[in-house]
């Protein structure tokens, strides 16, 4: 009993001073504190896919009063907004090219006699695709724009309604915003980068600086040693998660439909993922530019192929499998769905085992690699 | 020949500099092996192309114009569709997100395209906002297929009377990987420049070997030529690395011409080896140096450079905040001279914003020096 109490006390004591080395700096606190809600709010604005402001440009060969319906539905968005009236379709080229248009309309002398016929009428849409991703969506909000116009033109002429409709419900984000998707999945990609690299370079500043050995000769056993450094990056990472979360229901106002609880266990799981894998990192790790360098090799991946912003149903099989080892991975799929869906621990289970399958082998090898580098 | 002793003392900078790189694997390693397997994974890895979607395909009574319509989804490289009657089974699979949507044709559908008045519903998972647009724009391109074809086979379909025919240029074939590719360069080099700089400007900080230079008589702006020289060669390899492989290995045309793309890259790589610069002489201290590098450089220069997102569309405030970052006007020269080509409208004001910021930067990191020296 005694043993195991004085194992705590030491555990204590280490954790009071790893908190201490780095809280105690300002500097240092606040490159822990400030970042992740600072990233969440401007992140937050910034990562979507949706778009409010196309710029475009016409070419109206017609002036009918169809083409002028038209084009009053596109600048009646409010997403659209024309930059120029072209005369020349020779003058599209230069448009684009300079990027002052993401798309051109063109519309044919023939649009309104087109209409009138019944057979159907034609309008040119070109797009930018230097980013295609952009221009693709840009392009679907055009073809939206002409159904209705369409739709209310045909009502005005007596036109027969097309006899297919296709009605849409989109669950747990109705209005499709990307944003919704977005700010929970940075929960845990804000978290990871700091908590991570912390808990690797702590270890390998030790080492630099000549102080490990000092530890060594102290009555810490190697395991303590571990959780001594383990406990303060989960503190960081908890405030930091806990920040991010914060920002998403306080100032973006995305409704939470899950448990806390729920939110919690997961996100700590992954923390300890996270602290597993950095710590593997410093026990490996010579110096602390190994260490850095290291953690960056496991943290870009990591960040680029969790299925934060392009889904990983899209990646080649071969990728998908390799992110099975991307603790990242599990922690969106994870806060997305118990943020947007309300799912429970039942429906978790996919993302969850696979956690504390990767929390309990890094950490077991770290363990394993500090008792023997040790002696 | 006398060499001017400046030069001298720059050379002699530079040999140890690089003395010290061949002997630390891990600054080569960051370097040339870094910028190859990130390109590489991410490379393959990323994609927004949406293909073999998994569908349910709710066919509540299977009626010749039922089945004909639900041809369509089978037939297309689009969707996986996966048949079934029952509307709870379906939402039950979307629930454990099995499939993507559900395409519910009703029991009364012929009856009501009879009619001329059909509804079919579609239910996506809204979780990702972009794939249910894009699927719901794959679903609308089937059911007007569908009412095209009926109606040219004289049934009660009909031809939509505006139809957009729409160009997509630059990438005629909208694979995404001709967009994310030369992003991906940006974002390997503003992370290896970073962090090559940041690291060795603290470590001689916390070792104190850089006072011991100081007492010497070379002057800051040879410490930090020497500091740049070695590891803008070093990036450049890699640069060259990851446009070989976009162009050989994910096929991204080159349409514009190699001197704009090496200049305009050069001149980045200096202002990513000058913000570890001017980072790590500010903060002097390994630990705080890498994360701000990494807080600064990676994240930024993937949210906020336009590489994925449209700036466009960012708020005032935040696209103010892209105009300090370079990474935003690589991107912009990099996707044009990649895929449109020469632009000259895009490629001066980029270029020139880029030069004002490597000068800028050079002066910061010499007067930061300089101050904490004193």
């Amino acid at each position: 009993m005694s043993a195991l109490l004085g194992s705590l006390l030491r555990i204590a004591a280490l954790t009071r001073k790893e908190l201490l080395a780095v809280l105690k700096d300002r500097r240092s606190r606040l490159s822990l504190l400030i970042p992740p809600v600072v990233q969440a709010l401007v992140f937050g604005y910034a990562a979507t896919y949706d778009l409010n402001h196309v710029t475009y440009a016409v070419l109206d060969q017609d002036h009918s009063a169809a083409s002028r319906q038209l084009l009053a539905g596109l600048d009646g968005s409010g997403v659209f907004e024309r930059v120029a009236d072209l005369t020349r379709a020779s003058d599209i080229q230069a448009l684009i090219d300079s990027r002052r248009a993401l798309l051109v309309l063109q519309i044919s002398p023939l649009f309104e006699r087109q209409l009138q016929s019944g057979h159907g009428a034609t309008v040119q849409l070109i797009a930018d695709g230097r980013n295609s991703n952009t221009a693709g969506t840009a392009m679907a909000y055009v073809s939206g724009i002409v159904d209705a116009f369409a739709l209310r033109w045909g009502a005005d002429h007596h036109f027969d309604p097309p006899p297919l409709r296709i009605v849409t419900r989109a669950w747990y984000n109705p209005n499709l915003e990307t944003r919704w998707f977005m700010i929970p999945g940075m929960i845990g990609t804000l978290t990871l980068i700091q908590t991570m690299m912390l808990t690797a370079m702590s270890v390998a500043r030790e080492r630099e600086q000549g102080t490990f050995d000092q530890l060594l000769v102290t009555p810490f056993r190697p395991f303590e040693i571990m959780v001594g450094k383990a406990l303060p990056s989960m503190v960081v990472g908890t405030i930091q998660a806990g920040g991010v979360l914060l920002v998403a229901q306080l100032w973006f106002r995305i409704p939470f439909a899950g448990s806390y609880a729920t939110l919690g266990a997961g996100l700590l799981l992954f923390l300890l993922a996270a602290i597993g894998i950095g710590l593997l990192i410093s026990s490996v790790a010579a110096t602390m530019q190994q260490a850095m360098l290291y953690s960056m090799l496991l943290i870009m991946p990591f960040s680029l192929l969790s299925g934060l912003t392009t889904p990983l149903s899209s990646m080649p099989r071969a990728v998908q499998y390799l992110t099975a080892v991307n603790p990242l991975r599990y922690a969106i799929d994870i806060t997305r769905r118990v943020y947007l869906e309300g799912a429970g621990l039942g429906l978790l289970m996919s993302d969850l085992v696979p956690l504390a399958l990767i929390s309990a082998l890094t950490l077991t090898a770290a363990a394993w690699m500090f008792s023997h580098r040790m002696q | 020949m006398k060499i001017p002793p400046k030069l001298r003392r720059i050379r002699a900078l530079v040999s140890k500099e690089t003395r010290q790189i061949v002997r630390d694997p891990s600054s080569i390693a960051i370097g040339a092996v870094l910028p190859l397997i990130l390109i590489l994974l991410f490379g393959y890895g990323l994609s927004l192309d949406v293909k073999n979607v998994p569908i349910a395909l709710v066919i509540e009574m299977p009626t010749p114009e039922a089945l004909d319509f639900a041809a369509g989804f089978e037939l297309s490289p689009y969707f996986h569709p996966w048949v079934t009657r029952s509307m709870p089974a379906a939402q039950q699979a979307l629930l454990e997100h099995r499939i993507d949507g559900i395409v519910r044709i009703a029991a009364d559908f012929s009856r009501h395209i009879a009619a001329g008045d059909a509804q079919v519903q579609l239910i996506v998972h809204g979780g990702d906002a972009n794939r249910a647009r894009i699927i719901e724009g794959y679903v609308q391109g089937v059911a007007g297929v569908w009412s095209a074809r009926r109606a040219a086979e004289g049934g009660a379909g009909a031809v939509p009377l505006v139809s957009v025919e729409s160009r997509l240029w630059f990438n005629e074939a909208n694979d995404s990987s001709y967009f994310l590719v030369p992003g991906l360069v940006v974002l390997v080099m503003t992370l290896i420049g970073g962090l090559l700089t940041a690291m060795v400007m603290a470590r001689e900080w916390e070792r104190g070997t850089l006072e011991s230079l100081l007492v010497t008589p070379v002057r800051t702006e040879e410490i930090l030529l020497g500091k740049t020289l070695p590891y803008f060669a070093l990036a450049l390899f890699g640069f060259v690395l990851c446009v070989l492989s976009a162009k050989f290995l994910f096929h991204v045309p080159l349409r514009g011409s190699m001197w704009v793309l090496f200049g305009a890259s050069m001149l980045y790589v200096l202002i990513a080896l000058g913000i570890g610069l001017l980072i790590s002489s500010w903060v002097r201290n390994q630990l705080v140096a890498s994360q701000l590098t990494m807080l600064v450089t990676f994240m930024p220069a993937f949210m906020l450079s336009g590489f994925l997102f449209d700036l466009r569309s960012m708020p005032a405030l935040v696209r103010a905040l892209t105009y300090v970052l370079p990474a935003r006007y690589y991107v912009a020269l990099l996707q044009s001279v990649f895929l449109a080509g020469d632009v000259w409208s895009v490629i001066v004001p980029n270029t020139l914003a880029l030069t004002a910021m490597a000068a800028a930067l050079f002066l910061a990191s010499r007067a930061v020096m300089r101050k904490s020296l004193e």
